[in-house]
């Protein structure tokens, strides 16, 4: 396959970026997005020029780290990681264009490289457990209901990618938070922390200048892992409930 | 998770810190957002009523004048004439004004939140999101034009006080107020259709099996309003009240 790229290009912070024309050769169907990239980035490097910035890491679709924004769609057309995303999702001749998350609390690093250390800072804000770390404790020691480990799983496939708030038109968070949140809340391990999890989890996000949530469902249309849209009302719930139980 | 992470010393807990509740609500996205979904829920359970109410105009002039006398009589003898109804009216302006604000500064935000576009363009995909806020603009400017037309009589040519029959009968004589009402109505509609299905996720109420109902709830009760409301000017159109 031959493949004309427009790669948003910013060499760091500070300057001004913009989309720049490249065309790739010899790319098979089975390659991933990112192996194209890399053959791309082979072809920069032999010329003697800057190879394009992007974060990956594990490759396979669990760590969160890749993050590019393909034709209009976080993670590309197909509902997964760009890592997992194939090239025979693209026709021979196609122009594609790659762009990184776009939200006033992801800024850009370098090309499509993001700084999404704003979701650390939520995770740190109360996304964690208080519990003893000695021994191992005995698995059926803390009974959980069939449909509460399930919700928890569920919310815990969260991989932390950011694919929902580039896809929102509100840079909103609130769909990683509510994963994040939920998942430990419905769990008697997070029942300590239940009222001030959310509490502060939410405030985080704010301070880190995320928007709010107009339920318009593009960040549950992104999500690879299929974090559903109520799970935000399940939050909301959660937050509500703690401002009554909270004590003050 | 996130690669490059420039960690920060942990600030103390914000529930350490212990806001009141309104400002705890204030402050944060998701209490002000339930601050638009309670005031809207007010507004909308005035919306029906008061669309019941303007349906006695199809039971003639006496009955409609009626209506509007006992509006300021209603909560006698308990309350001294016209106190349920400004107690009404100061509910209804409290509702409107958080509403308004509220949703003033949640937009600012969620604008800043987005500053630049994404070069490649799909569908816009905030439908939604963009009728409520030209529509609750065109709504704030509604209800403005509407008090001055029926309710202080500032802008109707041919009004009399404490004849509300006569008065609905003379603006929609007019053109301009056959358009700015229908409108209106149909902005009403459809912020409705969104509003009430967001209003319940925002409260927590919205879940996966309950969504289809409220969906369906949420159409049933824009359709009812906006169909109820347009009959007034619609009758006085085709010469049915008159
Ligand atoms: C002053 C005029 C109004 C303005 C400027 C306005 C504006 C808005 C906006 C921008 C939203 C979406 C907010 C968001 O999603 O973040 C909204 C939601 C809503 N509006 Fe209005 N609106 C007005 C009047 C009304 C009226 C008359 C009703 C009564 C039926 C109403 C009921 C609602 C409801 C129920 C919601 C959903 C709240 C939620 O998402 O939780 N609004 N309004
Ligand atoms: S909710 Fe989905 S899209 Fe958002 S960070 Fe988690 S995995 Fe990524
Ligand atoms: S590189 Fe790890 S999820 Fe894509």
């Amino acid at each position: 396959m031959k493949l004309n790229l427009r790669i948003w290009r910013q060499k760091n912070a500070d300057t001004p970026g913009a989309m720049a024309t490249y065309e790739v050769d010899g790319i098979s169907s089975d390659m991933s997005f990112l192996e194209m990239l890399d053959t791309l980035n082979e072809d920069l490097i032999l010329r003697g020029e800057e190879p394009v910035a992007f974060d990956h890491d594990c490759r396979e679709g669990i760590c969160g780290a890749c993050s590019l924004v393909i034709n209009g769609d976080a993670h590309g057309p197909e509902r997964t990681t760009t890592c997992q995303l194939h090239m025979r999702s693209f026709r021979d001749g196609d122009t594609i264009d790659v762009e990184p998350w776009r939200a006033s609390a992801f800024p850009v690093v370098k090309d499509l490289v993001v700084d999404r250390s704003a979701f650390d800072r939520i995770i740190q804000a109360g996304g964690y457990i208080s519990a003893p770390t000695g021994s191992a404790p005995d698995a059926h020691a803390t009974p959980v209901p069939k449909p509460d480990a399930d919700s928890a799983f569920e919310h815990a496939e969260c991989i932390g990618c950011g694919a929902c708030v580039a896809a929102c038109p509100n840079g909103s968070a609130m769909l990683f938070t509510s994963a994040k949140v939920n998942h430990l809340n419905v769990l008697p391990q997070g029942a300590p922390e239940r009222e001030t999890r959310v509490l502060d989890m939410v405030a985080a996000m704010d301070d880190e200048g995320f928007g709010g949530c107009t339920l318009t469902g593009e960040c549950a249309t992104a999500c690879p892992k299929g974090i559903p849209l109520p799970s935000i009302a399940a939050m909301n719930k959660e937050w509500l409930r703690a401002t009554r139980k909270v004590r003050r | 998770m996130a690669l490059g992470t420039r960690t920060e010393e942990k600030k103390p807990s914000r529930t350490d810190r212990q806001p009141s509740v309104i400002r705890l609500f204030w402050r944060s996205t998701v209490g002000k957002k339930a601050v638009m979904a309670v005031s809207g829920l007010i507004m909308l359970g005035y919306l029906v009523a008061h669309m019941m109410g303007n349906l006695k105009i199809f039971f003639g002039a006496d009955e409609f004048n009626a209506y509007g006398h006992w509006l300021r009589t209603m909560g006698e003898p308990v309350l001294h004439y016209s106190w349920a109804l400004w107690l009404v009216r100061v509910v209804l302006l409290l509702a409107v004004v958080g509403h308004g604000v509220a949703a003033y500064q949640l937009s600012r935000r969620d604008i800043a939140a987005r500053p630049d576009k994404y070069v490649h363009r799909k569908r816009r995909p905030s439908y939604a999101t963009r009728t409520m806020r030209w529509g609750g603009i065109i709504l704030a400017l509604f209800i403005v034009w509407h008090l001055l037309d029926l309710t202080t009589l500032t802008v109707n040519e041919n009004a009399r006080p404490g004849h509300p029959y006569e008065n609905v009968v003379a603006t929609f004589s007019t053109w301009y107020g056959n358009v700015v009402y229908i409108v209106a109505m149909l902005a009403v509609g459809l912020h409705i259709r969104h509003g009430f299905w967001s209003a319940a996720q925002t409260l927590g109420m919205g879940n996966a099996t309950r969504d289809r109902v409220l969906k369906t709830a949420a159409d049933g009760l824009a359709l009812l309003l906006t169909a109820g409301f347009l009959s007034v000017p619609v009758a006085v159109m085709t010469g049915v009240v008159s």
